[in-house]
């Protein structure tokens, strides 16, 4: 009884958890960044070519699909929830952009992007309504959604080719010394911190995937809350599978393939808990770069083949995720 | 009491469940600045009746008004914007979330479509120091011991310029000086002319803190009466449905206990068990051959006592012994190999395994007895099946019927089956016979008793006052996680029971008193806090 005395009289004790709680939560969302800043240190002093500017644009650029993938899949993990289905979507945005790619830029990006959301809006009213598991319903559209795709093109990509420079341009131009998709990474990520930081949707988003019971007893609409992680998940999937289509100048049936896994894994990596509730976007981005630049290296190693490479990453994740395990626990 | 009109008013409220009436016909009436208890046994419609005055339930007949408007709940959100809130006592919050973010969720202030978080903290730091909370708004609330948070829970239905708030069992989880806090708390909005419902088991609570109580009993409305010159033992009557002058004798299937012979050394002894408010201190003493009642109501800390010994919960404090050897503090394993058996009070959530056969779950426990090596001996299992399902009565089609499609009575002989196939020398009965029907009541009593003849020591929680007085050798009564009394031989009445039940004084629950103690017939204690005086009214 004196025990709960103490820590209910003296402020020091309180205020001292709550410090250890913010450093702990700091070291976990930090323990990317750190790792990042050390894979950065080591490749520039090992190969000299990587802190050209080419180099950087380059992983840059190679990362920004995946990251756009990945700022959706974090609205959706911090929720608790999985969104299996984007690696589809981002084909299905991809091939519909490059269809109507001759009906203008603007119609065919805004088409294919509505398209995923509504699909995106399709898995989140299953999740919210039928209550059905995430996991589930995801890896359902994640099928049905490819094989509609490959049923759609008959296996072959479809070719934008001259009928829209306005769409390719998206993929491959720059603005000044910064690629067009990195810019949209950037203001995206920019707009995620704001939406998930200052709206009412963003702290509902982190209330949801701390306690979805308590926040329906609290008076929380959480299938809105729900339904709007997908559709967002689902839209931005299809922005990053327009931008893939855009630079290569082909929508591709196969676009996307196994891009769920690594959206997850970057969001994982970069602090955000699994369970929900904890986790942000910046986080995310430092997940997506560290994984770009482990695969930069492995580039400039060369002797590593593509297998090996996958055991490696394979492996880092497993560490980095028991590595949070132990400093959220510690909590 | 008061002539003004209640704030919240609720009259002949009913609540069908599939065809069975949880409640029937119950009356409320809560007065500005009240603070108002409700009380009843297990099944008295207490916790059916708050969700209806909150929204989480709709009333299947009855009227509700607030503040003399008549009014209907269709869900917690609507109860929320008329002012009628509960806090219920699992606390419902966020821990990565800030206080302030618990506080204000789904009503967060905003400018320009973002959140205000200045506007937010401030407004919360204001809210928390008017109930005299010295909380940080910013904290996650994962950072606040249980108390605080269960304070920030009712902040957060403060907040919602609540008339009336329901407090469910706000205690259970807190120690004695987090306590007051609450009750600080509670003075505060009593003062504010919040009307505040406290449901609570622990009656030194509801006399410290409360105006008046509301009984119910089996869904029905009993009394209301203001708790200033009502005495404990009317109330444990109303409660129970007992008048005070008659109480009979002479229904249970028990022939009178023999009382085990004086200075042989205990079966089993537990001593000074503590946990938190739960157990204080609690002592039980048990011989070979003896049945020993344990008496009292809901929430007094007969369950909890039964789950010590069993080491089920972990103790603070405290030694369990069988035949003079110490049992491991929490280690139900060890229980169970040194021979005590446990039958819990929820056969359905911790006994049975409904869609396993009659034979299977008769001998789960005893499988790595009737395995060689992992394989389960069909022969010896069908022996020992056989030879249960005969000696206790068991009614089944056959062994390999499915549990669930056996009566109550079945079922708990079976469970009751599977601990004896393991030759247990103790057995700890929680509630042996609620739900079941009267027939297969008879017949577990008297099984009881054959099982305390033939050796075993047998502690009996039971809710049955005549199951207690017929049945037991001893009866070992508790209130509020203490023991307060032993009743043995001819004083075993249901009048003492519920009087010591009522009234039983804390000064007599040490364990040197358990030779000799017999029920002290004696005043409350001086140190009894006055009971707040009923509320004036608007």
């Amino acid at each position: 009884m004196s025990q709960a005395a103490t820590t209910i009289d003296e402020g020091g004790s309180a205020h001292g958890r709550l410090m250890r709680a913010r450093f702990a939560s700091f070291a976990q969302r930090q323990g990317a960044l750190i790792a990042l800043v050390a894979v950065c240190v080591f490749a520039a002093i090992r190969y000299e070519r990587f802190l050209t500017e080419e180099n950087l644009v380059n992983v840059l650029r190679q990362n920004s699909m995946l990251g756009l993938v990945a700022l959706g899949m974090t609205f959706v993990i911090l929720t608790g929830g999985i969104d299996l289905s984007v690696g589809s979507l981002m084909a299905v945005a991809g091939v519909a952009a490059a269809t109507l790619a001759g009906q203008g830029a603007l119609i065919a990006v805004v088409a294919a992007v509505a398209i995923t959301t509504v699909l995106g809006l399709v898995n989140g009213v299953v999740i919210a309504k039928a209550r059905i598991q995430p996991f589930i319903v995801t890896l359902a559209m994640m099928i049905a959604a490819r094989g509609l795709v490959l049923a759609y093109t008959g296996e072959k990509s479809v070719g934008i080719g001259k009928s829209s420079e306005t769409l390719t341009s998206l993929g491959r131009d720059f603005v000044g010394p910064v690629p067009v998709p990195v810019v949209f990474l950037v203001v995206l990520f920019a707009l995620g911190w704001l939406v998930l930081n200052h709206t009412r949707f963003g702290r509902h988003v982190y209330a949801l995937g701390d306690n979805d019971e308590a926040a329906r007893l609290m008076g929380l609409n959480t299938a809105r809350v729900t339904i709007g992680v997908y559709a967002l998940s689902g839209a931005l999937a299809g922005l990053a599978g327009v931008l893939d289509a855009a630079r290569l100048g082909a929508g591709r049936p196969v676009a996307g393939q196994g891009d769920e896994l690594n959206a997850i894994a970057a969001v994982v990596v970069g602090g955000t808990l699994l369970t929900g509730g904890q986790g942000s976007v910046l986080a995310t981005l430092v997940g997506v770069l560290l994984l770009g630049l482990i695969f930069n290296v492995f580039n400039f190693e060369g002797w590593i083949s593509p297998w090996w490479q996958a055991v490696l990453r394979g492996l880092f994740l497993l560490v980095v995720v028991i590595v949070q395990n132990r400093l959220s626990r510690r909590k | 009491m008061s002539n003004a009109e209640p704030v919240l008013r609720m009259e002949g409220i009913t609540k069908i469940f599939s065809g069975v009436t949880a409640l029937s016909q119950v009356d409320l009436a809560l007065a500005r600045g009240e603070v108002h208890a409700l009380v009843g046994e297990n099944g008295a419609g207490k916790s059916t009746l708050i969700k209806i005055m909150t929204g989480a339930y709709t009333r299947d007949g009855g009227q509700m008004f607030l503040e003399g408007r008549a009014v209907d709940f269709r869900t917690p959100e609507d109860a929320q914007a008329e002012g009628v809130v509960a806090v219920y006592q699992e606390v419902n919050l966020l821990t990565f979330r800030t206080v302030a973010e618990n506080i204000y969720l789904g009503r967060e202030p905003r400018r320009f479509g973002l959140i205000d978080w200045k506007q937010m903290n401030a407004d919360a730091a204001a809210l928390l120091k008017r109930l005299g909370l010295d909380i940080d708004p910013r904290a996650p609330l994962g950072s606040l011991n249980i108390a605080l948070r269960q304070m920030v829970a009712i902040a957060r239905g403060v907040s919602f310029d609540a008339k009336v708030v329901v407090l469910d069992e706000p205690t259970s989880s807190l120690t004695e000086h987090e306590v007051q806090i609450l009750y600080d708390v509670i003075r505060r909005l009593k003062a504010e002319g919040t009307a505040v419902v406290y449901i609570s088991h622990r009656f030194d609570e509801l006399y410290t803190v409360c105006d008046r109580v509301t009984i119910l009993r089996d869904g029905r409305f009993v009394a209301t009466r203001p708790l200033a010159g009502l005495e404990k033992i009317d109330l444990v009557c109303l409660m129970l449905g007992k008048q005070r002058e008659e109480l009979r004798q002479g229904t249970t299937a028990f022939k009178g206990a023999t009382e085990a012979a004086a200075g042989e050394t205990p079966l089993l002894s537990a001593e000074n068990l503590k946990r938190g408010r739960k157990l204080n201190d609690v002592t039980v003493e048990v011989a070979r051959g003896e049945i020993v009642g344990m008496a009292g109501l809901l929430g007094s800390g007969r369950t909890e006592t039964a789950r010590a010994i069993f080491g089920a919960d972990s103790v603070e404090a405290g030694e369990v012994r069988l035949e003079g050897k110490t049992i491991k503090r929490g280690s139900v394993n060890e229980a169970i190999d040194s021979g005590i058996a446990f039958l819990t009070e929820d056969r359905k959530a911790e006994g049975i395994i409904p869609e396993l056969s009659v034979r299977e779950n008769l001998t789960l426990a005893a499988l790595p007895a009737l395995s060689t090596l992992g394989v389960v001996s069909r022969a010896r299992q069908t022996e020992i099946v056989d030879k249960f399902m005969k000696r206790l009565g068991i009614k089944a089609a056959n062994a390999d019927q499915k549990i669930r499609e056996l009566s109550g009575g079945n079922q708990q002989k079976v469970l009751l089956a599977r601990w004896l196939c393991k030759n247990p020398k103790f057995l700890i009965l929680d509630e042996p016979t609620r739900g079941i029907d009267i027939g297969a009541k008879g017949e577990i009593q008297s099984l009881v008793g054959e099982l305390a003849e033939s050796g075993l020591g047998v502690l009996m929680i039971s809710s049955e006052l005549e199951e207690l007085v017929e049945g037991s050798s001893r009866v070992v009564v508790m209130r509020d996680g203490q023991r307060v009394g032993e009743l043995r031989g001819d004083d075993i009445s249901q009048a003492n029971i519920i009087r010591a039940m009522a009234e039983g004084t804390t000064g007599e629950a040490t364990a040197a008193s358990t030779a000799t103690a017999h029920v002290t017939d004696t005043t409350p204690p001086a140190a009894e806090p006055p009971s707040v005086p009923p509320a004036k009214g608007a």
